[in-house]
């Protein structure tokens, strides 16, 4: 507890490779949530070690999207049964990354978010070298066991880290 | 023309009588618009209904033509003085029908085995209530099915009992499904039904268990919600009632119960994912299992099963102050917890909810607990978040197996402590 400023948390994690459970890494990070919180949470961290390079799944993926003579276009990811088609991971991936920054920007001592789903995808057709998609993901919140539509404007490109351009949360329909 | 067949067979099935024996099936060519005429006209003006199967359309395109038996000669004079030529496509409609149900009802033999249900799936609501007739005809002497209530959009709330006799022994009550989107819970439930009524007699533990105490499971503890997740919102999680208040619908039957009602972790809010509903126990899907339990009187354990988080919780949700039996609870659950590990690795936490999951109040197992139900446990299975809600079918088995580890636990502990 720091007086006046907040509450920081001093973290001691491992983290693990979501495509190869048995690669970890230890992580300390220190996190400091803010009084009032209505800015994001500090947060610092170290890493041991080198995280995995995933430079040829990476190059992969953008060759075959940017050979794709439509803009590409995807719904519900995983589906009702929990599937994600092999053509759909790293577009599942990445928004998992994405989303991080958007859960990370929006977390409170009292929230603890997970993306749901992918409720929708769009490529946008761009001039250069980037690979932009249009996200409609859904969050869905423990706390309050809320599920939260967001919308989110992904960059990527293999040799850049992702940037997320834009994002913004969604209302929810009544009945739904 | 099979809709027409099975139309009929069940139409001949539900009053017992063999209404087409003899009619036949033909198949008419007519070769010019003259024949299409004189075919329409028959149509009409027959002594005995006919009926086109298949239309005439036009020259050279075949027309069936069904015909009852009495009709037959006449239809076939006709014909033939007019030069229309014909076959005789199916010479006794009766027959055909017997055959069709013979293999309908082989068929459905085939899938009528719980044997050789596919647990690896995620299934619709009416596979489900189909199962469950299955298990009962699979264990008679053990599987019994009751309907404890009807939910909001009046479908029927079915329990199973495993019991192998005796009166009003002491009782285990399960559930699965409360919280509709949590669908690793359902098929978990399928799973583990059938596991139990499997391995009595076999396995020593559930066998000792079934000799001395009954267990009631209610798989589809939220039907109206399931169906919902099925049809229109997969993530939906509450009930379908309708507030008037509102324009929003459901009630989260995990805050509707009687125990610390309306406290913290709860919403008054309808539109909320956690609202409490108006008053404890409004949700008819809740009511029918507190009647259900208070009236049979000697329940002695309630595990309510949820997803996810990879938790194994016991009360209370309402208040942060330690339940009475927190530390046989607790070491209970280490137990528990431990097991389930050793079959895949998985990792779950435990500890009352207040401290491991968040404050919740008016939850299934506070209220069983307040009630004089002591071994009350709510299960969140996996996982911690990846797919969370959305769990890959191929992790159902894995996960019903794992689970079953830590459920058998807390079955025998409860046999071996009775109170």
């Amino acid at each position: 507890d720091i007086n006046g400023v907040g509450q920081k948390y001093h973290l001691e994690l491992v983290l693990e490779d979501v495509l190869d459970k048995d690669s970890t890494v230890n992580c300390t990070a220190e996190v400091l949530y803010h009084l009032g919180n209505n800015i994001p949470p500090d947060v610092q961290f170290t890493i041991e070690g080198e995280l995995k390079n995933a430079e040829e799944a990476d190059n992969i993926f953008y060759n075959r999207i940017k050979s794709l003579e439509k803009e590409l276009v995807a719904e519900n990811i995983p589906d009702s049964h929990g599937n994600v088609s092999p053509e759909m991971e790293p577009v599942h991936l990445l928004a998992w990354v994405a989303s991080g920054y958007v859960i990370w920007q929006n977390s409170t001592e009292n929230t603890k978010f997970q993306l749901a789903q992918i409720k929708r995808v769009k490529q946008v057709k761009r001039s250069d070298e980037y690979l932009e998609f249009d996200y409609t993901i859904l969050l869905h919140e423990m706390v309050s066991q809320e599920i939260i539509p967001w919308q989110m404007t992904v960059l990527w490109h293999p040799r850049h880290s992702v940037q997320v351009t834009q994002d913004s949360r969604q209302p929810k329909h009544a009945s739904e | 023309m099979k809709f027409l067949l099975v139309f009929a067979a069940l139409a001949a099935a539900a009053r017992s009588e063999q209404l087409f024996v003899g009619d036949q099936v033909l198949r008419i060519m007519p070769s010019d618009e003259e024949q299409i005429n004189l075919l329409r006209v028959l149509a009409e003006h027959a002594a005995v209904q006919v009926d086109f199967w298949r239309h005439p359309t036009s020259p050279g395109q075949p027309a069936d033509l069904w015909v009852p038996f009495p009709g037959l000669q006449a239809v076939k004079v006709f014909l033939e003085s007019n030069n229309i030529s014909y076959i005789i496509m199916i010479e006794d409609v009766q027959e055909l029908l017997d055959e069709e149900k013979k293999t309908m009802t082989k068929s459905r033999r085939i899938n009528r085995s719980t044997s050789t249900f596919d647990y690896a799936s995620y299934h619709t609501i009416d596979e489900i209530y189909d199962w469950m007739d299955m298990l009962v005809d699979d264990h008679p002497d053990l599987v019994s099915k009751l309907q404890i209530g009807q939910s909001y959009e009046n479908r029927p709330l079915y329990v199973l009992k495993f019991s192998t006799g005796g009166s009003n022994r002491p009782a285990i009550w399960l559930d699965t499904g409360i919280h509709s989107r949590e669908w690793i819970t359902q098929a978990t439930g399928i799973w583990t039904a059938n596991k139990i009524a499997k391995d009595y007699g076999q396995d020593p533990s559930i066998t000792a268990i079934l000799d001395s105490m009954d267990i009631f499971f209610e798989i589809i503890t939220n039907p109206d919600g399931f169906a919902f997740t099925q049809s229109s919102n997969r993530l939906w999680r509450k009930t379908r009632s309708i507030t008037a208040s509102s324009n929003c619908i459901g009630v989260d039957p995990n805050r509707n119960w009687d125990a610390g009602f309306g406290g913290s972790g709860s919403s008054s809010n309808p539109c909320s994912e956690t609202y409490h509903g108006p008053y404890a126990h409004s949700e008819r899907e809740v009511k029918s299992i507190v009647d259900f339990i208070l009236s049979h009187g000697n329940v002695k354990s309630v595990i309510s099963i949820h997803s996810y988080s990879q938790m194994l919780l016991f009360p209370y949700g309402y208040t942060t102050a330690p339940a009475p039996d927190h530390q046989e609870l607790n070491e209970l659950a280490k137990k528990a917890v431990s097991d389930l590990a050793a079959v895949y690795g998985t990792k779950y936490t435990y500890g009352s909810i207040a401290d491991t999951i968040y404050m919740a109040a008016g939850t299934t197992v506070d209220w069983a607990y307040d009630n004089g139900v002591k071994y009350s446990f709510t299960f969140e299975l996996r996982d911690t978040g990846r797919y969370g809600f959305l769990l890959p079918s191929s992790q159902i088995i894995p996960t019903a197996t794992e689970t079953w580890t830590a459920l058998l636990d807390i079955m025998v502990h409860v046999l071996e402590h009775p109170y």
